[in-house]
């Protein structure tokens, strides 16, 4: 069976970076936001690389990412992203970051899929983060799905697999550290991915010399994409006002640890 | 006052989940509520919890049994059109994330998830970038779908009322749901209602003092004390890493155990961190862990700087294997 894959992923700070909510003219926002460094998305990411698993095993499949951030951020990232497997790129654009409304990124999203030259949804299958690392919301795909119409959807997927008939078996995270299995009997459906169980492809120079040719094209007609900046009203945003006095115990026989670990456990 | 709506979901097994009457208290803060329920058995589940409420709707049949996009989504939209509410009180539930986002935008709204607190003029409270900063914010958009964080309220007693009025629902579906797979019961180290988060680092398969690694012995030592305190267990990300990279590894540890940036936000009274850094991107994870200890051989690690209230400069298994002996 070929696959029309569409990845949904964003950009966010690299999480080693100290992150900091400021105040600007459009709504909050983070301390020097266009100079932290980021990276794609990393549930996104697994996303994108169960994406590729699946077209190598599916032949005759496609994979397109369509990304939403500021135009530089996407070039910046998408060069690193590019280096490890064989996608194109939908660039879109706009404003990034977790203070944007997930309503209007979702119709922009859905848009930018309705107008893939070629887009056929009997064949679609929509990936994306099941949360992304900066609004956390994980709300985004399901209204990308809704807005195409297709409402079979999978939220917090770990593993996809294809039956000899067709039927598409997934592995969906459910509270208590279980999975839930479903079958769907053919596509379209949509896919919001946990962590799967792929590690990040190592670097291939053919298929990035390859991407890039294709991609910097792709960032250069990115679509302006305005959000509406009024849908949420903050009142505040703060970093946690406790900070914790840390008592240091050291120099102490590992029984007496112990006991009052024990005790602590029991009260 | 703007009409609220209460919707839960009950269990495969036709029970509500605790988190149930968490969201039904929280409503009944703001103002009146409708309520709804939907799954196996709703209909007497809502009648169970419907004293408080003004018009309580279910949909039950053996398709809203199960957790699924399709028929929830048309369950949820049809309750919520039923009642014509301006505002739904959902609990946070996998089943729920999973299928009321899409409501939302069915119905034109908006949904906000993980929501941890509520003002009474509706301002709701949750938290960005992986739990590192928390926001107050409000929306005008209506129907707004409000997903309560399982543990971040406290519930209301049970109290039954009137019943449910049976709301018939058809929906087509391509998906089946199949059954659930779980660790074997001696495995299984998820415990979401657990007191105590017990995290294993990485620092459990390095060489120690002897230059040895001790990988059985920790495991057992890990394992042990998560049965005898009925602990949850969680991980760093570089000890389930590891799994990849073919190093001798816990084998019970998945990347559902993952606690941090990329892994879960565990919500338990206390927490104890065993040969983990402590470093931030991990640390994130412990947002809704109150009363935080850790033990390292490292006084500088992560957990002296704030993260922790008690660190115990000490080799973990020394501790836990004294810690056996008491349990
Ligand atoms: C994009 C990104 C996302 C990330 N997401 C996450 C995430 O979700 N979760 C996460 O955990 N990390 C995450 N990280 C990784 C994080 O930055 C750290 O690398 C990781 O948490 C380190 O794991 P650790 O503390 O177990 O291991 P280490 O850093 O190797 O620390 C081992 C510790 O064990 C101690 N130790 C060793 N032996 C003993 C002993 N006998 N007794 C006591 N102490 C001992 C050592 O002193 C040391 O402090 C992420 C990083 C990136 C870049």
């Amino acid at each position: 069976m070929a696959y029309q894959i569409i990845v949904c992923g964003g950009l966010a700070p690299d999480p080693l970076q100290t992150l900091e909510p400021v105040t600007t003219p459009t709504g909050p926002g983070l301390k020097n936001e266009l100079m932290l460094p980021n990276v794609f998305d990393p549930w996104a990411g697994h996303a994108l690389y169960e994406a590729a698993n699946l077209a190598k095993n599916q032949p005759g499949s496609t994979i397109k990412v369509v990304s939403l951030g500021p135009k530089a951020k996407l070039q910046q990232v998408m060069m690193t992203v590019a280096q490890k497997l064989p996608f194109e790129l939908i660039a879109l654009d706009g404003p990034g970051g977790g203070f944007t409304d997930a309503v209007s990124v979702s119709k922009a999203l859905a848009d930018a899929i309705a107008a893939i030259p070629g887009f056929d949804k009997s064949q679609a299958l929509i990936f994306g983060g099941w949360e992304s690392a900066t609004r956390g919301a994980g709300v985004v795909m399901q209204m990308v799905g809704e807005r195409l119409g297709i409402t079979e959807q999978f939220l917090a997927v770990d593993e996809l697999t294809v039956d000899p008939d067709g039927a598409l078996v997934i592995k969906e995270r459910v509270e208590g550290g279980k999975h839930q299995i479903s079958k769907c009997a053919a596509a379209p459906a949509v896919l919001a991915w946990a962590t799967g169980s792929l590690p990040e492809p190592p670097n291939h120079p053919q298929t990035g010399m390859a991407n890039m040719r294709v991609m910097m094209p792709a960032l250069q007609k990115a679509k302006p994409t305005a959000l509406d900046p009024a849908a949420i009203a903050y009142a505040q945003v703060a970093l946690p006002a406790v900070t914790r006095q840390t008592r240091i115990v050291k120099d102490v026989p590992a029984a007496d640890i112990a006991a009052e670990i024990a005790a602590w456990i029991k009260q | 006052m703007e009409k609220i709506l209460v919707l839960l979901h009950t269990t495969d097994e036709g029970a509500l989940p605790k988190a149930a009457l968490e969201t039904i208290a929280a409503a009944a803060v703001i103002g009146a509520y409708d309520l709804g329920v939907i799954g196996a058995n709703a209909a007497a589940a809502a009648q169970s919890v419907s004293a408080g409420a003004a018009a309580v709707f279910a949909v039950e049949g053996e398709q809203f049994a199960q957790s699924r996009y399709a028929t929830d989504a048309a369950a949820a939209e049809a309750i919520a059109k039923a009642s014509g509410a301006a505002v739904i009180f959902a609990t946070g539930t996998m089943r729920f994330n999973r299928a009321l986002p899409g409501v939302a935008c069915r119905l034109n709204g908006a949904c906000e998830t993980h929501i941890v607190a509520i003002e009474p003029d509706l301002k709701v409270h949750r938290w960005y970038y992986r739990q590192r900063m928390e926001a107050t914010l409000s929306r005008a958009a209506r129907p707004w779908i409000l997903l309560l964080e399982p543990g971040a309220f406290e519930s209301a007693p049970a109290a039954p009322g009137a019943a449910a009025t049976p709301i018939a629902v058809t929906v087509e579906t391509r998906t089946t749901v199949t059954g659930y797979h779980a660790p074997n019961a001696d495995q299984q180290t998820i415990r979401p209602d657990a007191q105590l988060l017990l995290v294993a680092g990485a620092g459990w398969t390095k060489k120690q003092k002897d230059g040895a690694t001790h990988t059985p012995e920790a495991a057992g030592l890990i394992l042990n004390f998560v049965q005898k305190t009925q602990s949850s267990l969680g991980s760093s990300k570089s000890l389930v890493d590891l799994s990849g990279e073919g190093q001798s590894v816990l084998p019970f540890l998945s990347h559902l155990h993952q606690v941090g940036q990329t892994g879960s936000s565990p919500r338990h009274r206390k927490g104890l961190a065993t040969c983990c850094h402590g470093e931030e991107p991990h640390v994130v994870g412990w947002r809704f862990i109150n009363d935080r200890r850790a033990i390292n051989l490292d006084a500088a690690c992560g957990w002296s700087r704030g993260k922790a209230d008690v660190l115990y400069v000490a080799d973990s298994f020394e501790v836990m294997r004294e810690l056996e002996k008491l349990l």
